[in-house]
């Protein structure tokens, strides 16, 4: 089954074609996984009407007919009915959510594209969606005149108050669920021991035991169960689909060997989701098709994730492995098969404006590896090592994959994962379980609970298979203190959007300031709950997942959605950016305006006005002078503490509508760019436009005194408030070029994680880092390079010997 | 004391992560020496052209007019005139002007280093002395290696040797490691290059490894210096005549990193032009064999 060859190749970030590691390795992908690769890589993202076609036909059929549970079920359903069902040449892991790979469906109940919006998706520049003339019609003609009105998105938007509205164009915080249903989630181990048959006998007992005399939701109830069961039904549809086919792709196939294949492939699909996988490679097929149902059936955000995967099939390789019926070999590539299969998941496009401005980044699908289980012990296997040798093979976009780190975790696996950073992929990340477990348990989780927990997107955790933790949306900190030193209004838009919290030149003292900082926090804040806690009951009432819901704990016992309080744990966000940002913007004006007077509040809002333009001397004093977070300097770390502290303050405890609360979270994904977009010039010398820090790293080029320090100013931080921080710590390849290397850079994830780090994650810099560095060299002041046995931060260097660094990291790069 | 650097996640100084203090004033001038403000025990000023905005704040603040602002070269310091007073320095929005060498207590040098005591005792790690040559302050560079061994911290000192017998034996009763460099096996060209002879150092080197105590070789390798093959052979015929359990050499390949220091201290690089070039890889290959052939592992960088 597997051809072994000779090199190795591995690609570089921005190519499309394969070029020849520098890093090869002793495995290898084989001829199927290459080519399998080289598809997926090529495809171009498409827009498929197919979903929406089906949708509405059915809608228009049927709506008003069933109660809305029974409808969505009903819904997804037809769609694994009639949707295109493909297999693609080589493939051993079979299913699309579109007709084909990177193909992707719309949810017009959710949010539908206008024709312009489809325009706009065909032509742009970055992240096309090609799509037909002739789809465009018919989607004008049959699908946008029956949802117009209808969309969960315009119910949304008719139905937020005006000041929510402004606050939200202006970039004071954004939405998640206003194009995409709350997702955010991973599971648990329950699909490798239960089928979808087994959970149609337990939705049964729970509906015989329904009580109609004393329960008055029975009724709810009994339409939730009815809905999950069909959605079991579906999804044992769409896999005796995939089986048929490959039955009747294998009638006609001439290669007796891919003939086998297909066979085998209908065997699985006939076993899987109906009943629990018997092998590994049913294991996979299992949970691919729980994936695609979910992804199906709505447009989560983040797509699904399947948690702990090298815990949940170390079993059956082992017990194949012991068996004679596997191989290593063969376990690779079939875990290789499951990498392509989510790489070629592109993310639904967006709608309106957002289409034309936001490349949208892929769905993440984070993988964890490694990590504890659920009684504490070290989850290390031999797959989590197969895993590691697959994301340094295939360096795909996605899967994601992040190792997780415990104190029980050997220093073997570790380093085997240091070394697979050191490839400059940018990832995998690092989490800490003996954190994140603790973060968990602060929310009320069991500890058996939270052990089985861990990342499923970005940082953000839950407790996996059991937990809806929905993640709302991004405040813009930094826009806060821009607010606050306008006394409420938006310098850039002239609009008045926050609170009178007072002229800053008046105030006499920093506390003052920053209590006017902090009332205006409250007050966004308060907003954002206010609209979250909407659109949260709306997803409730009009878009129940109850396929989603069969796999969360305890929908079916409970006989609710995943979207009603159907989970064990209901979990609120709002993600918190720029703390970098405002830390030192902070303390940029508490050292400088009130401590020591070196410039007066207006000198340096006049400067913050003219984008610092004629005040560069102001500038460079503020670059150079003041205390920044990341440099385990106090004066600064205080003020992060402080802040932080603050946050949880304001949002800890605020009251979701599931009877439970939101909670602080300090994440940005891509944001801080967006937000930094719409800002003017902050007071610590940041210009306007130019990103905001990204999660709870330092601001680009503040951190000075190297990653130790950056790790001390995080540990300062009692990360165990939030649901997750994350750290970007930028890395130069000669760093990390010597296995002793390796081993200092493992120290240094224990060290952070042993003062209470929740995330890390290391970029290794490239060239183009580099020339970016040169031209702009005050972002940059982080870059530490090593010469020969000697090492000195980039910038320090002069001309000739920056450009010879430049030379060398080509080489060694990559 | 007197230092011009403390760095920290130092992971070229020894074993594990350490921080390095680089203390000031260096009795060597090696031609090709990577920190040349760290020769002069005294502070001395640094210019850095391209950070300079030309704002000239410097000028102004000088109390002895020794400053000027040219277009070509920026600021031009007026050496006979400048005292070193710092003012200049501390006016700079930019850091273009700064002043190598700040003097601390040793309280607060100790607060430095404990601050990295976490990665220490995490990777094992320590503290490394480096300069300039820390043997040229043996008070301060005893005390220091006291209070760390007090915490105990691993202690490791980054010396040419180049003191007397008495101050390394001081020196070696408080510290687990010596840090050494090997630059030039035949005393004439080791003055050449270096402004001394090294005799002493090699005495102390022999000292050193009779009294079993733990040792690093480095050699800074270069074409021209000292990368020929008498040299070589020199070199590891001595490491080789020496008890020395670890016979690991770190060949680093010369790199004029140091050109651009001179540039802000206004003073030049290598000005007689002695040859010096980076080893070709047919070097590196020839030394790396010569080495083994002496039973010593050479390992190119560290």
């Amino acid at each position: 089954m597997i051809m072994q060859t000779e090199t190795t190749f591995s690609v570089s970030r921005y190519a499309t074609e394969f070029v020849p590691s520098h890093a090869a390795n002793n495995y290898g992908m084989n001829a199927r996984i290459k080519r399998l690769r080289q598809q997926s890589f090529e495809a171009e993202p498409s827009l498929s009407i197919e979903r929406a076609l089906i949708e509405t036909r059915f809608y228009q059929e049927n709506e008003g007919k069933y109660p809305i549970p029974i409808l969505r079920a009903l819904n997804f359903l037809e769609i694994c009915k009639r949707k295109t069902i493909y297999i693609g040449e080589d493939e051993l892991i079979v299913g699309e959510r579109g007709p084909k790979p990177k193909s992707v469906p719309t949810f017009p109940e959710l949010t539908c594209h206008s024709v312009e919006d489809l325009h706009v998706l065909n032509t742009r520049d970055l992240q096309r969606y090609t799509i037909s003339e002739e789809d465009i019609e018919t989607y004008a003609r049959e699908v946008i005149p029956y949802w117009q009105g209808r969309t969960q998105r315009e119910r949304i938007f008719n139905h937020v108050p005006q000041d929510w509205k402004e606050a939200y164009e202006l970039g004071m915080f954004t939405e998640f669920m206003e194009q995409r249903a709350p997702g955010h989630t991973a599971l648990d181990g329950k699909i490798y021991q239960y089928g979808l048959l087994d959970l149609k006998e337990r939705i049964a007992k729970a509906l015989s035991a329904l009580d109609f005399m004393n329960d008055p939701e029975a009724t709810d109830k009994q339409e939730e169960l009815t809905a999950m069961s069909i959605s079991c039904d579906a999804a044992i549809l769409f896999a005796e689909r995939h089986a048929d086919l490959a039955d009747e792709l294998s009638l006609t196939e001439k290669d007796p060997k891919r003939k086998a294949e297909l066979l085998k492939i209908a065997e699985v699909c006939r076993w899987v989701p109906a009943h629990a996988p018997r092998t590994y490679w049913e294991a996979i097929q299992m949970y691919w098709f729980i994936h695609l149902g979910t992804i199906t059936e709505l447009n989560g955000w983040d797509a699904m994730n399947p948690g702990h995967f090298d815990q949940h099939l170390a079993p059956f390789y082992e017990r194949e492995i012991a068996a004679g019926t596997l191989t290593r070999d063969e376990a690779k590539e079939l875990m290789s098969c499951f990498f392509i299969k989510v790489n070629n998941h592109t993310a639904p496009p967006k709608v309106g404006i957002t289409a034309k401005e936001s490349g949208t980044y892929n769905d993440f699908t984070n993988l964890n590896i490694g990590g504890i289980k659920a009684d504490g012990s070290d989850g290390v296997s031999e797959v989590s090592y197969i895993m590691l040798e697959t994301i340094e093979e295939l360096h795909l976009l996605q899967p994601g994959s992040a190792i997780h780190v415990s104190v029980r975790t050997p220093e073997r696996f570790l380093r085997a994962g240091c070394k697979v950073i050191r490839q400059g992929h940018g990832y995998p990340s690092v989490f800490n379980p003996d954190v994140y477990v603790e973060e968990l348990m602060r929310q009320g989780k069991s500890l058996r609970d939270a052990r089985e927990g861990g990342c499923s997107g970005c940082i953000e955790v839950g407790a996996f298979g059991k937990e809806a933790y929905v993640l709302t949306g991004y405040l813009n900190v930094p826009k806060v203190l821009e607010v606050t030193l306008h006394d409420g209004l938006d310098p850039v838009s002239g609009r008045q959007v926050g609170l009178h919290t007072g002229d800053p030149r008046q105030f006499q003292s920093y506390e003052e300031l920053y209590a006017a900082f902090l009332k205006q926090i409250h007050y966004f804040v308060d907003m954002k709950v206010r609209v979250s806690n909407y659109i949260d009951r709306m997803f409730a009432k009009y878009a129940p997942a109850t396929f989603l819901s069969l796999f969360i704990d305890d929908c079916i016992a409970k006989g609710k959605d995943y979207y009603n309080c159907g989970p064990r744990y209901n979990t609120t966000y709002i993600q918190c950016t720029g703390l970098g940002t405002i830390t030192d913007s902070l303390s940029v004006l508490r050292k400088h305006v009130f401590e020591e007077k070196h410039f007066t509040m207006d000198a340096l809002l006049k400067a913050m006005e003219d984008n610092f333009v004629g005040h560069e001397p102001m500038r460079q004093f503020i670059l150079n002078r003041t205390p920044f977070f990341g440099n385990d300097d106090d004066y600064a770390d205080e003020i992060a503490v402080k802040v932080f502290d603050d946050l949880y303050e304001a949002i800890e405890g605020k009251p979701n509508t599931k009877g439970e609360c939101f909670h602080l979270n300090m994440l940005s994904t891509t944001c801080h760019v967006y937000f930094g977009k719409i800002m003017g010039a902050t007071p610590n010398g940041r210009l306007a436009g130019r990103a905001i820090s990204d999660g709870t790293s330092p601001s680009h080029g503040a951190d000075t005194h190297g990653p130790s320090a950056v790790i001390k100013s995080l540990g300062k931080l009692d990360q165990t408030k939030s649901g997750g921080t994350l750290l970007n710590q930028r890395f130069m390849p000669s760093l990390l070029k010597r296995d002793e290397d390796i081993a200092k850079l493992a120290s240094l994830i224990r060290s952070y994680f042993a003062l209470g780090g929740h995330h890390i994650q290391f970029n290794m810099v490239d060239t183009e880092t580099l020339h970016a560095a040169q031209r702009c060299p005050e972002e940059y002041r982080d870059l530490l390079v090593r010469v020969a046995g000697y090492s000195d931060y980039f910038n320090d260097m002069n001309a000739d010997l920056q450009a010879d660094v430049i030379a060398r990291t080509e080489q060694e790069c990559f | 004391m007197r230092l011009f650097d403390i760095k920290r996640y130092a992971i070229n100084d020894g074993p594990g992560i350490r921080i390095t203090l680089f203390m000031k004033g260096c009795p060597l001038s090696c031609v090709w020496c990577h920190n040349p403000e760290g020769g002069s025990p005294q502070p001395e000023k640094l210019y850095t052209r391209k950070k300079c905005m030309g704002c000239q704040a410097c000028v102004q603040a000088c109390p002895h007019q020794a400053l000027r602002w040219t277009e070509e070269q920026g600021i031009v310091t007026d050496r006979a005139r400048c005292v070193v007073c710092g003012r200049c320095a501390a006016v700079c929005p930019a850091m273009a002007m700064e002043i190598s060498g700040k003097d601390y207590t040793f309280d607060e040098a100790m607060r430095e280093i404990e601050k990295e005591m976490l990665f220490m005792d995490e990777s094992g790690g320590g503290v490394t002395f480096c300069g300039g040559e820390p043997l040229m302050h043996p008070d301060d560079l005893a005390e220091m290696l006291d209070r760390c061994g007090e915490l105990g911290i691993h202690r490791a000192v980054d010396t040419t040797l180049f003191a007397s017998e008495a101050v390394v034996r001081r020196i070696m009763a408080r510290c687990e490691l010596f840090l050494v460099d090997l630059k030039q096996m035949d005393s004439d060209k080791h003055r050449a290059y270096t402004g001394v002879p090294n005799e002493p150092i090699l005495a102390n080197l022999r000292m050193i490894a009779e009294a079993g105590m733990a040792f690093w070789i480095r050699i800074p390798l270069i074409e021209g210096v000292n990368a020929d093959e008498e040299n070589i052979a020199r070199s590891a015929a001595f490491l080789s005549s020496i008890p020395w359990e670890r016979k690991v050499v770190n060949l680093l390949p010369y790199h004029d990193i140091g050109k651009g220091k001179h540039e802000k201290r206004g003073s030049i690089y290598n000005p007689q032009h002695l040859p010096m070039a980076a080893p070709s890889a047919d070097t590196l290959a020839r030394c790396i064999a010569q080495f083994e052939a002496q039973g010593i592992t050479a390992v190119v960088g560290g």
